[in-house]
Parts: C-alpha cells; sequence; structure tokens
C-alpha cells in the first residue's frame, strides 16, 4: 500500500491535500496495468451486475495506485459503465477507501471498547507523538508513516491491536510501542 | 439440564492443528462427508432439500450473528419454486464480523475455512443456491485470502462447481471483500454493499427472503450459524438439541470474551452456560480485582452490573431475562477500575462514526451524544446533562429509523447512565466551568472531524 508513485508530484505523499473531496480531477486518464485489468475481467464473471464489481474494482485501484483519486473514480466509472458521482458516493462510504496519499506503513489503531479497556487511546496518541508529532492521517516528511484511529478489528482478546497495511500486530501496550515501530522499516 | 456438562469443541475442535486451512486436513480429520452423504443420497431420493431444512429447524438453530433468529425459519421464508418463477436464490455468508468484543467469526475463518464452506454448500442445497457469497469485511485481507484459497481448493478438489460429485448439483461461492463500515453487517445493508452501493439498511418489508440480493430471494446467515449447519448434518438435529439450556437455546455455542479478564480468548461452551463458569474458562477477572459490569453481547448490548449478571444463563432468553441481550456473544468484562463514563464515551464515538448517516435521528443524535458525554468525561458537564441525555436517547429508539443501529448506539449510554449515574455526576461536580460559562464545545468530536479532514479511514 506504498502510495503515489506513479502520480503527479503535486499528488504524491508529504504535499499538502487538496481537500475533503481529493485531488480535483486534472483531465488526466488512468488505466490499470495489463496484471490488474484481467484480474477486473475476471472479477466480472462472478456477479450478475457489473455494478456488483465496483468494490473489488475499487480494491484493484487502491492496489494499483495506494489510494483512490478523483481520477482513479473517473476510470472505474467509465469501466462498470457507473457515473463518476455515484462511484465516489461510494467510496466517501467506506473507511478503507484511501482519498489521499498514505505514508508507506498505514498504521491503524484501533481504540474500540476492547481496546480502550487496555489503554488503545494512549497508544494511539503516543504512536503519533513518537513519529515526530504526526497528525492523524498526515504522511510523515519521509513518506514512510501514517497514523489513524480505527474501530473494531475483531481481534479484542489481543487488545490493544493495530493493523499495519494489510497485517495485525498485537498487545501493542505503551511500553512495545518503541519495538513495535522499530520494526517497521 | 443435562446439556451443560461439557464436552469436547466441535466448532473449535480443529483450530490449532497445523496446517488446519487446507482442505486435505479437513478431509482427513471427517470433513466433508456430510456433503458427499447429502449429495450420494438426492439422485435415490435420500436425501431432499427438505429434509436439511427439516433437521436444521428441528435442531433449534438459533441465527449466530445478532438477532438469534430461528435459521430453519428464515429459510422458510424463501418462495417456493412455482411461486419464484426463475428467479435463483442467493446464500450469502454475513462475515463482516464488526461488532465491538466479537472476535469469533475472525477465528473459524483464518483456521476453519473449510468448515464453513460446507456449512455454506448444505445450506444452499437446502435452498436450491447456485451461486453463494461471503461477504467479509474488508479489515481481514487475509481472511478473505484463506477463504479464497479454499473455495479455490473445494473447486479443484470437485465440492463446488457444475454436476458436484456427479449429483446434478451445481454450486459456485464467491469471495467478496467488504472496505470499512460497521453497518454491513446488517444483512440489507450487507445485500447493498454487495450490489456495488453505499451500505444503506433498506425498509423491510420485503425481507430478504423474498426479495434481496438483485431482487432474488436471499439467506443471509453468519459465519458461525453455517458452521453449525455442517454439524447438525453430520451428527443430527438430536444432538444439537441435547446440547444447550432448553429447548429455545440449543447447541454449541462460541462466545468471545474480552476486556479485564486473565485469559481473554474464544471459548466453546453448551448455549446458556451460567456466567460465573464462562468467567473461570476466561480465568477471572485480571489481576484478582472485583468485576463491576459487564456488556454481555457486543457493545450494543445493554451493560449489567455485576449483581444483575450474577448467576445468568448466557443464552438468548437468559439475557433477554436480565434485561440485556445476547446479541453476538462479544462479552466485554469491566473491573472496578473501569471509568464507566469514559467507557460509554468511547462506545458512543464508535456509533458516532459507524452510523450510515440515512435516518435523522441515528445521524444526528449519535454526535450529539457523543458531544454531551465528552463534555461531561472533559469537565465541563451540566447538572441537566444526565436527563438530556436520556431524553435524546428516548427519541432515537425504538422503531424512530430504519434499522435498529440506532437503538443499539443508545443501549449502552441509557444503562450506562442509568446504572452508574453516581460516575457521571461526580464527573459533573467535579466541572471546571462555572454553570454559566457552560456551552457546548466545538471540538468535541474532534477525531472524527480530523478523519474527515484527512480523507483517511473517515
Amino acid at each position: 500500500m506504498s502510495g503515489g508513485q506513479n502520480l503527479p508530484v503535486a499528488e504524491q505523499a508529504g504535499n499538502p491535500r487538496v481537500g475533503e473531496h481529493g485531488a480535483l480531477s486534472c483531465g488526466r486518464t488512468l488505466s490499470f496495468s495489463r496484471e490488474t485489468r484481467a484480474d477486473f475481467d475476471r472479477l466480472l464473471g462472478r456477479y450478475p451486475t457489473k455494478q456488483a464489481a465496483l468494490l473489488p474494482t475499487l480494491w484493484l485501484a487502491q492496489r494499483e495506485w495506494g489510494w483512490i483519486s478523483r481520477e482513479a473514480v473517473d476510470y472505474v466509472a467509465t469501466l462498470l459503465e457507473l457515473a463518476p458521482a455515484f462511484v465516489w458516493g461510494v467510496v466517501t462510504f467506506y473507511t478503507m477507501y484511501n482519498r489521499a496519499p498514505v505514508g508507506k506503513h498505514l498504521i491503524q489503531v484501533c481504540t474500540s471498547i476492547s481496546c480502550h479497556l487496555n489503554g488503545a487511546e494512549e497508544v494511539f496518541h503516543e504512536c503519533k507523538k513518537r513519529l515526530g508529532g504526526l497528525k492523524t492521517g498526515e504522511v510523515s516528511s519521509d513518506g514512510k508513516f501514517t497514523v489513524v484511529e480505527v474501530e473494531c478489528l475483531a481481534q479484542c482478546d489481543k487488545a490493544p491491536a493495530v493493523m499495519v497495511n494489510d497485517d495485525d500486530y498485537f498487545v501493542i501496550t505503551k511500553d512495545k510501542l518503541d519495538a513495535f515501530l522499530g520494526g517497521l522499516k | 439440564m443435562s446439556g451443560l456438562s461439557p464436552a469436547p469443541p466441535v466448532l473449535l475442535a480443529r483450530i490449532g492443528k497445523p496446517n488446519s486451512v487446507s482442505l486435505d486436513s479437513y478431509v482427513a480429520d471427517g470433513g466433508y462427508a456430510s456433503w458427499k452423504k447429502v449429495l450420494e443420497g438426492v439422485k435415490g431420493g435420500e436425501w431432499t432439500p427438505a429434509k436439511v431444512t427439516d433437521m436444521v429447524k428441528a435442531s433449534g438453530l438459533r441465527g449466530r450473528g445478532g438477532a438469534g433468529f430461528p435459521c430453519g425459519m428464515k429459510w422458510t421464508f424463501v418462495p417456493t419454486k412455482e411461486k419464484r418463477g426463475d428467479k435463483p436464490v442467493y446464500l450469502l455468508c454475513n462475515a463482516d464480523e464488526s461488532e465491538p468484543g466479537t472476535f469469533k467469526d475472525r477465528l473459524l475463518i483464518e483456521k476453519d475455512p473449510h468448515q464453513i464452506l460446507e456449512g455454506m454448500m448444505l445450506a444452499s442445497f437446502a435452498l436450491d443456491v447456485k451461486h453463494a457469497y461471503i461477504y467479509i469485511r474488508g479489515e481481514m485481507v487475509h481472511g478473505a485470502e484463506i477463504l479464497d484459497k479454499a473455495v479455490a481448493e473445494a473447486h479443484e478438489k470437485g465440492f463446488l462447481g457444475t454436476d458436484v460429485l456427479g449429483s446434478g448439483v451445481d454450486l459456485t461461492i464467491t469471495v467478496h471483500r467488504g472496505a470499512g463500515a460497521y453497518i454491513c453487517g446488517e444483512e440489507t445493508a450487507l445485500i447493498e454493499s454487495l450490489e456495488g452501493k453505499r451500505g444503506h439498511p433498506r425498509i423491510k418489508p420485503p425481507f430478504p427472503a423474498v426479495s434481496g440480493a438483485w431482487g432474488c430471494p436471499t439467506v443471509v446467515n453468519n459465519v458461525e450459524t453455517l458452521s453449525c449447519v455442517k454439524h447438525i448434518v453430520d451428527r443430527g438435529a438430536e444432538w444439537f438439541k441435547g446440547v444447550g439450556r432448553n429447548e429455545k437455546n440449543t447447541g454449541p455455542k462460541l462466545y468471545c470474551v474480552s476486556g479485564h479478564v486473565e485469559k481473554p480468548g474464544v471459548y466453546e461452551a453448551p448455549t446458556g452456560i451460567p456466567w460465573e463458569e464462562l468467567l473461570a474458562l476466561a480465568g477471572g477477572v485480571r489481576g484478582g480485582r472485583k468485576l463491576k459490569a459487564v456488556i454481555p453481547g457486543g457493545s450494543s448490548a445493554p451493560m449489567l452490573t455485576a449483581a444483575e449478571i450474577a448467576g445468568v444463563p448466557m443464552d438468548f432468553d437468559g439475557l433477554v431475562a436480565a434485561k440485556s441481550m445476547f446479541g453476538s456473544a462479544g462479552i466485554i468484562v469491566m473491573d472496578e477500575t473501569t471509568d464507566i463514563p469514559k467507557a460509554v464515551t468511547n462506545i458512543a464515538k464508535f456509533y458516532a462514526h459507524e452510523s450510515c448517516g440515512q435516518c435523522t435521528p441515528c445521524r444526528e443524535g449519535t454526535p450529539w451524544l457523543l458531544k454531551m458525554l465528552r463534555r461531561i468525561v472533559n469537565g465541563e458537564g451540566k447538572k441537566s446533562d444526565l436527563d438530556l441525555l436520556l431524553q435524546i436517547s428516548n427519541q432515537m429508539g425504538n422503531g424512530m429509523t430504519i434499522c435498529v443501529f440506532s437503538d443499539a448506539a443508545i443501549a449502552p449510554v441509557i444503562s450506562g447512565i442509568t446504572k452508574f449515574r453516581g460516575e457521571f455526576e461526580a464527573y459533573i461536580e467535579k466541572s471546571t466551568k462555572p454553570e454559566f460559562e457552560q456551552k457546548a464545545p466545538t471540538d468535541l468530536t474532534n477525531e472524527i472531524a480530523d478523519r474527515k479532514a484527512a480523507g483517511i479511514h473517515s
């Protein structure tokens, strides 16, 4: 999930955001790589409608570009014969589609009740502090880290639970934070 | 009832075995025997869809996802072939486990995927389903990979596909990933999401059994429910009925115990195990401390005080009698050191973040509850806040909204304030601002605003 290497400089990690609605379309068109295109074609056969392939197609887009830009929305809309506004509506409903580039390590700290009872909020704040006072959702200046707070990860028996990109980390208490962060290269 | 004596685990029997996710190891442990048995009996008329449905009905199996609706009855709501014409029937396995405090489905998915698939195969046979979907929450990336691999293996070995094992039965299973939305665990929101839309719950009726995915009859069953189906066909309805407290609370059940216990984890026990025995399985309250409160069915269930949960049978009816609910069996244990106003505020934050935004009482109500609770725990509360919180809560629940999310959101607030009012009042008494200076601070939903501004996890 290392974001945005193939995108224009202005949209890359570390640069100012274009705001709540993501990067505005700049007329540039994107398209899937051959490999991703083949994955997309396979997807279509699994559903009775093209629209049903929207969530998986957005996952492919995020895998390809690291985040969902307006250009990606336009491209996905064209592929699935949907209105870009509709696709954007879906993108903004779900939390896991990044509407801005993220760091190489997207650190997702669960702060829901069972993790809360085990000190997760402190872990979340301390994590941002130790990464140089990062703000929530911000990319660190070296492009390596983004820290966000997420809701229940269904790892309540291993609280506090943290996800980094696609991987699960367990019992990340405050005293284990340095070792945990040090392990993320 | 003898059904409560401890027995070797059934649903968790294969957890912890080496390579438990592979088809070969599943078959070596007797897996897919029921699926084979049923398919081999199709042509001779020994096994019919009605026979499987009747077994599930007779077993008394109630949905393990939260509502506890009788599974067999749900299946019978699907219109007959004559009535539905050429419309296909869909089976959706609800693997969108997101209820705070619940982590049993994740274990089944990551450690024994074929058990779920076999349950889905048998349910699909009973319901005449040709294409079933597993809707798995977006965060379970590895779970989705494991299921994908298991489905591919089952296709390879001929347990799925066309004319499965020469029986004339066709069945395909597709794994579909969500993308981060608690509400998609609600069955009609799940259907909307599967169709490629925002996960907005639908107005019911029509219920999914009549008009669900793509307007076709659809059954949505939880991961654990479908896993139970496999064992009911394996061992018979009578066996299932024999495990559990009474005939309305049957079968082995997975309990997720988290919070302040010595050994948090998933425990399998007969449905209706008494509270004290369950707590003992989890090693008791951490550090020998005293129990303060328990949320017995995921964060949506009203919390119970230590006195209220004493001796309660942990099942659907036992917890309703105790004025809470069994929900997803996510049992969150809070010891004497727990700050209840902060815990309630934390749960309110979850619901404020996860409201889908369709219905005004919920969309507006959940952030207001959070703002007021934040105000209290930040030492800026007013005396009138507690009654106002209860008043707002009462305007959000009881059928004011399309789905029950709103009722879930108010349960911890109402139960917390009612049962631990003194703790809230102590915060208010310590309030640092004189009453005339108190106003609703605007930055109390800070981190949700932060997330929105960043466009990451918002």
